[in-house]
């Protein structure tokens, strides 16, 4: 199950082709009447089969966009300014629409948080999964159906045969996604990007999902993008994180790693700012401010205006992805200090 | 501070919704009226100055419960009584919402949201002693005097919240609703948030009664914790205990299922099972269906609240035995 931590920076020669998912300096732009907008900038990311990578930041930090950037779902204007995608060594970012049809779905897979809208409900849930097995393979109805009934039992739902008959309706929130998780599982896809797949759902609901994440993750092989905000979640379901801010990544590393001994003052502040499970503390450590908007990004490091080491270089240049021991941190006080 | 004066008393109360069909499908379907028990037979008490938080997961009852209380639902069975407050009065109630983008007026700019309460309760005399009370609430939570003058839009979500709370402030409350008020709020700007009510507190002399699905806040936040299942409080004890020593099995479940980030558990083996309707609880102990403890005579009996160890009170007919 463990895979070698891949390295995120561009300078490395890892074999594009054995990763299920390779994001080589992605940068998005939407251009609006009052200038153009970058929502990422410069973002990699590799992700090996059954390995869970997880996407944490903020509302606004742009970790939506990466993963519909990936899937091609960029809404227009949005568009792929720079970079490359790379999905089980297929390149996705320059592809037509027609052609991208084909290899979502197939080769990528998606669970978005609101299973109810990712679902038809004018279709049984038999029907979804049967269409949608046959769109990406050859084979009849029948095998198909018998196929459909394997993956609702493969994702933990109770008597298959009857549930395939019923609509969506029928569904509570937690069986919802474990259809939508199905689904996504239904060609054999190399690489899901999940966004947000428990924001939705309860805590123990939530727990018996990134549960039936991991266990197909392990048996099938298949890469995750777990995208979330929930440093819980990630924590107990991913093997690497990415973490976030203003459209940048600025932490990336194995979990454990990242949250205990987290390198960037961006991650630090936000590790601490979680409340405790298990002790109380009088004030909890905040990061004053909030995330610059689009459109008023400080220069350098967007993080500068809130961190407490800021220097004079950090507001003049943006400060690259570095190894730092186990991680790698986008901050200039790990290379070379902040003056 | 006089910690055994109740600023709040819930004693009994219900509430049952109406959720049938309308009248003419009823006689054409011959469907029958359908009730949903949103909250049944609950009891608590909030002492002054202290944080009284209600836990669980969704449509278990809890936003009713905050809804009740403040006076937006009227109760079915049961009484709701206020200590007293300042100058021998009941004290004062106000709420804080959950969405800052949707509970303040797009059209207002923000000093007319914070002086409306004012102006309306007649809190102060003239209308400059009001736009001072404004500015002052402002500063209060850590905003510019300033942004009076400025439109809701123009903030971010958690200063959009510490605007709520001046609104609640402005009535001069001694009781603060708050339902879910950090959980559309990024955990930076939570922390900011929970910051400051907690300073609020200890300056103003706050009683929170405290609703939320997030344990780890309510951990922060709170004194003493009730922990609510299907519309009843199952489990009720000061929040140390609960976290440490749990008895309920609701709120074991709960405690080994939220994501922590300290010592992830990933190898647990997660407990099947979902919340049932609230249209057709089940009978007995409602959480009999996922409980691993339960008893053939879970399926039969209601248990009761009763006292249990320590300061607890549990409603479960396998702790009671023990």
């Amino acid at each position: 199950m463990m895979v070698q931590p891949i390295p995120p920076s561009t300078d490395t020669d890892t074999d594009t082709a054995a990763l299920a998912l390779d994001v080589q300096g992605l940068s998005v732009e939407f251009p609006t009447r009052r200038g153009t907008l970058t929502a990422i900038e410069d973002v990699s990311m590799q992700i090996a089969p059954g390995e869970i990578l997880g996407v944490v930041g903020e509302s606004g930090a742009g970790k939506s966009i990466t993963g519909l950037a990936v899937l091609g779902l960029l809404e227009a204007p949005g568009r792929i300014a720079a970079g490359s995608v790379y999905v089980g060594g297929r390149r996705v970012d320059q592809l037509s629409e027609a052609e991208l049809t084909k290899i979502r779905g197939r080769e990528m897979g998606a669970i978005f948080q609101d299973p109810l809208t990712a679902l038809n409900p004018l279709f049984t849930v038999g029907k979804q999964l049967v269409e949608t097995i046959r769109l990406h393979s050859d084979m009849q109805r029948k095998e198909a159906q018998d196929r459909a009934l394997e993956l609702l039992r493969s994702v933990g739902i109770p008597a298959p045969e009857e549930r395939l008959r019923q609509y969506p309706h029928q569904f509570s929130g937690g069986m919802r996604q474990r259809v939508v998780i199905a689904l996504a599982l239904a060609a054999g896809p190399r690489l899901i990007i999940a966004d947000e797949p428990t924001t939705a759902l309860d805590v123990s609901i939530q727990a018996q999902i990134t549960a039936l994440l991991r266990k197909l993750c392990d048996e099938t092989g298949v890469g995750i993008m777990l995208v979330t905000h929930d440093m819980g979640v990630i924590a107990e379901t991913a093997d690497r994180v990415c973490v976030m801010y203003s459209g940048r990544v600025v932490e990336s590393g194995p979990v454990a790693d990242v949250i205990h001994a987290p390198e960037h003052p961006y991650t630090k502040g936000l590790m601490a700012a979680i409340p405790s499970l298990h002790d109380r503390v009088e004030t909890l450590s905040q990061i004053d401010g909030s995330m610059p908007r689009l459109n008023a990004r400080p220069s350098g490091c967007s993080f500068h205006p809130r961190c407490p080491h800021a220097g004079p270089k950090c507001s003049i240049a943006t400060p690259p992805l570095r190894k730092v021991d186990t991680t790698y941190a986008a901050c200039w006080l790990q290379q070379g200090g902040t003056r | 501070m006089n910690a055994l004066v109740p600023a709040l008393k819930v004693a009994g109360v219900s509430k049952i919704f109406d959720v049938s069909a309308p009248w003419l499908n009823r006689v054409i379907e011959r469907r029958p009226k359908l009730f949903v028990k949103a909250v049944s037979d609950i009891s608590f008490t909030v002492e002054k100055g202290t944080c009284f938080s209600i836990v669980g997961e969704s449509g278990c009852g809890k936003s009713t419960v905050a809804r009740l209380v403040t006076g937006l639902y009227g109760t079915t069975q049961g009484d709701i009584t206020f200590g007293k407050g300042a100058a021998g009065r009941p004290i004062r109630v106000q709420m804080i919402f959950q969405d800052p983008h949707s509970s303040l007026n797009p059209r207002w700019r923000v000093g007319d949201i914070i002086a409306e309460p004012i102006r309306e309760m007649k809190l102060r005399d003239s209308e400059k002693e009001t736009t001072d009370r404004v500015r002052e609430l402002l500063e209060t939570v850590g905003l510019g005097a300033d942004d009076a003058l400025k439109y809701p839009h123009e903030f971010s979500g958690g200063q959009r919240q510490r605007i709520s709370i001046a609104r609640a402030l402005a009535s001069e409350p001694e009781l603060l609703v708050c339902d879910e008020p950090t959980s559309a709020l990024d955990v930076s700007v939570q922390a900011q948030i929970l910051n400051l009510m907690r300073r609020l507190q200890d300056e103003l002399g706050l009683t929170y009664l405290f609703i939320s699905h997030d344990l780890s806040v309510v951990r922060h936040m709170s004194d003493h914790i009730a922990v609510m299942y299907l519309g009843r409080i199952v489990e009720q004890a000061p929040v140390e205990q609960l976290f440490t020593a749990p008895q309920h099995p609701y709120s074991k479940l709960l405690l080994a299922t939220i994501p922590d980030i300290e010592n992830p558990k990933r190898q647990v083996d997660v407990q099947a099972g979902e919340p049932p309707s609230p249209l057709s609880p089940p009978p007995g102990c409602a959480f009999h269906p996922r409980c691993p403890i339960a008893m053939k005579k879970c399926s039969e009996v209601m248990p009761k609240l009763e006292q249990a160890e320590g300061k607890a009170c549990v409603a479960c007919h396998a702790v009671a035995q023990n």
